[in-house]
């Protein structure tokens, strides 16, 4: 059940997507059970992830931006 | 310091790189104006055009980015003036409310909602997001496109490899830099 800072850290990131598995997550809550490092790092990270939904990012898609390039490009 | 300043003028703009650096930044301004994506990426289009065209006019005492930002503030302006004139004749009322069955209180009744935090919350919503996009812009390209894909447009894992040739645990280690630079980019008063 023992699991590394690193491990811990990349379940924690999988999990702010929805991605890490039960047993994933029940490794990770253990850990953090004894490691104030990475206990700080969830935390800030979880907060890190409601904070950007909160902010309703919006991105242009690569394909549009690849159309503002070209139509910069003929200005230039 | 003379000579510095005549090899490397602190006044110049770099419009290839305009899209790759302001193009997300200047989008999330316009939606938050104009609430219609398809509007704000035009009037964003707009405004980089309208800024080579006035290259010669930058003076280079704002940073390229705030250069950008006045010019779409005018074209958000412009976008509101056309709709404007489109609809006619302003409209005078005689009423001091459109409601009818509300006689007797008058300005009271209108004052905003003191308890109600809906404006105050989306203006700091919107400083966050412009916040969280420009740490976006500084980091390395290929971070953000993994972290915009993946967190912003909501991507699967599995997409976003296909998409760009990469393997999950790439993808990951990517996720892991973007977020650490973001948390620490990102001023503590958001957390």
């Amino acid at each position: 059940m023992k699991i590394s800072c690193e491990e811990a850290s990349q379940i924690c990131n999988k999990s702010q997507y929805k991605e890490a598995g039960f047993w994933q997550v029940l490794k990770l809550r253990l850990h953090v059970l004894t490691c104030k490092t990475c206990a700080k790092f969830t935390k800030k990270n979880t907060a890190f992830t409601s904070l950007c939904e909160k902010a309703n990012l919006q991105v242009l898609s690569e394909s549009e931006k690849e159309a503002m390039r070209k139509d910069l490009e003929k200005h230039l | 310091m003379v000579l510095l300043e005549k090899n490397m003028p602190a006044y110049e703009l770099h419009p290839d790189t305009w899209v790759d650096q302001y193009a997300d930044y200047l989008f999330n301004y316009a939606v938050a104006r104009v609430s219609d994506a398809e509007i704000a990426k035009d009037l964003v289009q707009e405004t980089f055009f309208a800024g080579l065209n006035s290259a010669k006019n930058y003076k280079g005492d704002a940073a390229e980015r705030t250069w950008l930002v006045a010019i779409l503030k005018r074209k958000v302006i412009d976008h509101y003036r056309k709709i404007n004139s489109k609809k006619g004749k302003a409209e005078v009322r005689v009423n001091y409310s459109s409601s009818s069955d509300s006689e007797g209180d008058w300005l009271e009744e209108q004052v905003a909602d003191p308890f109600s935090k809906d404006g105050d919350s989306s203006i700091e919503n919107e400083e966050l997001g412009l916040a969280i996009q420009e740490c976006i812009s500084k980091l390395p390209k290929k971070q953000s496109l993994v972290f915009n894909m993946k967190t912003i447009q909501g991507m699967s894992t599995e997409d976003i490899c296909n998409e760009l040739g990469i393997n999950p645990s790439n993808l990951w280690v990517m996720i892991h830099r973007a977020r650490t630079a973001l948390m620490g980019c990102l001023n503590e008063n958001w957390f």
